[in-house]
């Protein structure tokens, strides 16, 4: 096994690239994920790679659809605002089906907001984002070692479904740092070559990379087949952890920097003698409806903790068909809640539901 | 494989007949380049782009470049350039096609990389996007179609339309103190050093078509001395959208256009980086 | 996950202080020397317009087990080099916690009488040794006199990792400063009651 390292989430996340294979990073400064872009301007060119800061993040992004569409790996990284702007071109990327990471180290919005953490970007991230019918896998890092593990993972299901792949981080998980393992990685063969623009040999047709499908007979069965890949994900990508969900008779419901604050405050609540368990979303997309509705059957209530104001609580709701009461607390503006404060919260909602 | 979609459907055209037995008795004088696609195009009478078209796929079959090039269709008229030309294309989001090349070429730098884009698309929401790839000196052509109008969403004001211009947006004419004065695409990336050739030219007349193609041909070319970029900017004719008539729309390329886009070489390269020529 | 109950009890620091005085190295330095000796560590800086002469803190936590929420509102320990941290995070230590703080740049010092409350003199200190950005040393020195969560070769390891090579000549200054923090520290202490 490789030696343990001292990194930023955002580091670990731009050695693994590296480690990754990826051909062609371009980004945009903006905090909190400057390192990003910084690490991989250091370390990319040892390797012959290509890294580039683009005049904006629009840029960026179509610079991974270039690279993207040309059959190599390509990834770009951003914050809220960056992530926004990139919106146009993730859809033109799902649309022409293009494999390719972006990550986005969420802070505090709407607008400029602030440089502290936030999960302000869920619904964005999950529901689509940009213009039309379309998905992107979304996974949601919660340690160090994650950020760097999503990577690998990332590129793999990109190539895996000829679609791009969201690491939905944070501030927090961004700029921390945590000791970090890159484990032995061996990349699964992917065959790019029936609709890679590399240049046409005489033997193939030519290939091209496109979203537009004018008629609308033709765009009709685009959408089907794009939603027949979603299904597949939803049908084979859903990732989960669960902690003390045996005996629980409540259920935090969190997913990154939430999940670990989720952590303290379950330890300290069962040393009060509440067994409460945690839920942690790993993808966000594919959301994992259906433990939580086998849970629904378990617990007496469920409590999702964002950095929001309540954006992935609609989907415990949608997941518990009703089942059993769904209730929300969250911090925003880059504030985030301490343990104590959610079990605080936990323990008058307990009392509350009891009442009732 | 996508060869077979997006192609328009059938229409009512009537294409004349060609008898092999007889074709065997003429001597060949002119073909169509193999790499242009045998498909209907969309244009309208007198448009210039399937001539462009023509002539960039007649650059890369003379150059044998076919396995060798990726183009960048933009948003607008052009966008469906890859419907007819038999190469390896990528259809870029409006305005951002030279951030898709910049993407394509940094990965691919022994391959030709070339955008084909509008004045809407290159000089309006993608200027950004253009100057920038200029300023870096990206090895890739542009291909700038200026016809002074937005073609595909059928005649408004672009950033090109000529001073008291009208266009369905500019209906009393293009007011230059409002709007300020048409952009100078090919003077203005001219002045980066990071632009290799920059050319105007046109194809409204038989000269014309061959100062054009000799221009993309120097500009294909040139990529091979990875020296920066080319922009070949091409004055297009627009008859739809100017209401007038083919004829009408080669005369007023000859007499209004080219009084605000002069045409000719507007930045060539030196001798001394030509010498492997 | 472990709960909390059937872990060693883990160690939660908050180092704080303004911008420039060290306070992310001290806490960085820390967070290496634990991994050294393969525990659990975080190192959660707050960042943004502090990085620019503001005030600046990090916590850090070193444990035996895997560590839940690296952002935290009650401390075990504090290192303060600044009135507004004295201020700020005095009253979030645990009762029976340790404060340390630098008694150059602090006058008031909180008054709570159920923690451990250790001044160091190192701003003066580090102006003895002619190098004021050895503060930061003295003051983990002292800590870790007083909490030794971390053995010292293993903060003499993590030294060299976290400086960059470029000032690796600075190294045995830094060594000095950390032993005078010990000295320091084992001379002043004395037992609150």
């Amino acid at each position: 096994m490789s030696e343990f390292k001292l990194m930023k989430g955002n580091e670990a996340m731009a050695e693994a690239a590296i480690l990754a294979g990826c051909d062609a990073y371009f980004g945009y400064p903006i905090t909190p994920q400057s390192e990003v872009l910084e690490y991989l301007a250091r370390e990319m060119p040892k390797h012959n790679r290509i890294v580039m800061q683009a005049e904006s993040e629009v840029a960026s992004i179509n610079m991974v659809y270039g690279a993207a569409g040309a059959g190599f790996r390509a990834m770009t990284s951003s914050s809220s605002p960056g992530i926004s702007l990139m919106q146009e071109g993730i859809s033109y990327i799902a649309g022409a089906e293009l494999p390719c990471l972006i990550v986005n180290v969420n802070r505090a919005g709407p607008g400029l907001g602030t440089i502290q953490p936030g999960q302000g970007d869920y619904f964005q991230s999950t529901k689509g984002g940009g213009h039309g019918d379309y998905k992107m896998i979304v996974l949601a890092p919660a340690s160090v070692q994650e950020m760097a593990d999503f990577v690998f993972l990332g590129f793999d299901l990109a190539d895996k479904y000829r679609n791009p792949v969201l690491m939905l981080s944070d501030g927090a998980i961004g700029q921390m740092m945590e000791k970090v393992q890159f484990k032995p990685y061996t990349r699964p063969e992917t065959d790019k070559s029936s609709w890679a623009t590399t240049g046409k040999p005489r033997t193939r047709n030519r290939n091209y990379i496109t979203s537009l499908h004018i008629l609308p007979e033709k765009m009709e069965i685009h959408n089907l087949k794009l939603e027949e890949k979603f299904k597949k994900i939803r049908e084979n990508e859903v990732r989960l952890e669960e902690m003390n969900t045996a005996d629980a008779e409540y259920l935090f419901v969190a997913y990154g920097l939430s999940a670990r604050i989720c952590q303290k405050a379950m330890d300290i609540a069962r040393e009060k003698g509440i067994r409460i368990g945690l839920l942690r979303p790993i993808t966000l997309y594919p959301y994992p409806y259906r433990r939580l509705l086998e849970l629904a059957g378990q617990v007496k209530m469920m409590l999702s903790v964002e950095l929001n104001s309540g954006q992935m609580v609609e989907d415990v709701r949608l997941a518990v068909e009703g089942k059993v009461p769904v209730e929300f607390y969250g911090r925003m503006g880059g504030m985030m809640p301490t343990p104590e404060e959610i079990v605080h919260h936990l323990e008058t909602l307990i009392q509350y539901h009891h009442a009732n | 494989m996508p060869t077979d979609q997006h192609v328009l459907p059938e229409t009512d055209l009537i294409i004349p007949a060609c008898h092999k037995e007889e074709e065997e008795e003429y001597e060949v004088v002119y073909h169509k380049p193999a790499t242009l696609v045998d498909a209907n195009m969309h244009y309208c009478p007198g448009c210039a782009h399937s001539l462009v078209h023509k002539l960039i796929m007649e650059v890369v079959e003379e150059l044998n470049i076919q396995d060798k090039t990726v183009g960048v269709a933009p948003v607008g008229c052009s966008v469906f350039a890859y419907d007819y030309m038999d190469i390896d294309m990528q259809e870029a989001a409006h305005g951002r096609a030279c951030a898709v090349a910049t993407g394509i070429k940094r990965l691919m730098p022994d391959k030709y990389v070339f955008t084909y884009q509008g004045d809407g698309d290159l000089a309006a929401i993608g200027i950004a996007e253009t100057l920038h790839a200029i300023n870096r000196g990206e090895n890739i052509l542009i291909v700038f179609m200026n016809n002074a109008v937005y073609g595909m969403t059928s005649g408004q004001m672009a950033p090109t339309t000529l001073a008291g211009m009208h266009t369905t947006t500019s209906p009393d004419g293009r007011d230059v103190s409002f709007y300020g004065a048409p952009i100078k695409v090919a003077e203005l990336m001219a002045n980066l050093p990071g632009s290799f050739y920059v050319t105007r030219q046109a194809v409204n007349s038989a000269n014309a078509v061959r100062k054009t193609r000799k221009a993309l041909m120097n500009a294909f070319k040139y990529q091979q001395l990875h020296k920066g970029t080319c922009l070949v900017e091409i004055i297009g004719n627009c008859p739809s959208n100017w209401k007038m008539t083919p004829v009408e729309a080669v005369k007023f390329i000859d007499e209004e256009m080219v009084k605000t886009f002069p045409l000719g070489d507007i930045k060539v390269p030196n001798t001394e980086d030509l010498k492997i020529f | 996950m472990n709960s909390i109950n059937d872990c060693r009890k883990p160690e939660e620091l908050i180092v704080a202080g303004f911008g420039g005085q060290g306070v992310l190295s001290l806490g960085m330095t820390l967070a290496y020397a634990g991994m050294v000796e393969n525990k659990e560590i975080s190192w959660m800086p707050s960042y943004g317009p502090e990085m620019r002469g503001g005030t600046a803190n990090c916590i850090v936590i070193i444990s035996d087990n895997k560590i839940s929420s690296p952002i935290l509102s009650q401390f075990d320990s504090a290192i303060v080099l600044n009135q507004p941290s004295m201020d700020k995070f005095a009253p979030r230590i645990k009762p029976g916690g340790l404060l340390l703080y630098e008694s150059g740049n602090i006058f008031k010092p909180s008054i709570r009488t159920d923690i451990d409350i250790i001044g160091i003199p190192a701003t003066t200190e580090a102006l003895k040794m002619k190098n004021t950005r050895t503060m930061n040393m003295i003051m983990l020195g002292a800590y870790l006199q007083l909490k030794p969560v971390v053995q010292n070769d293993s903060i003499l390891e993590a030294l060299a990792k976290v400086l960059p090579e470029k000032y690796h000549h600075l190294l045995p200054i830094n060594r000095q400063a950390l032993e005078l923090g010990e000295t320091l520290a084992r001379q002043l202490k004395e037992p609150v009651s």
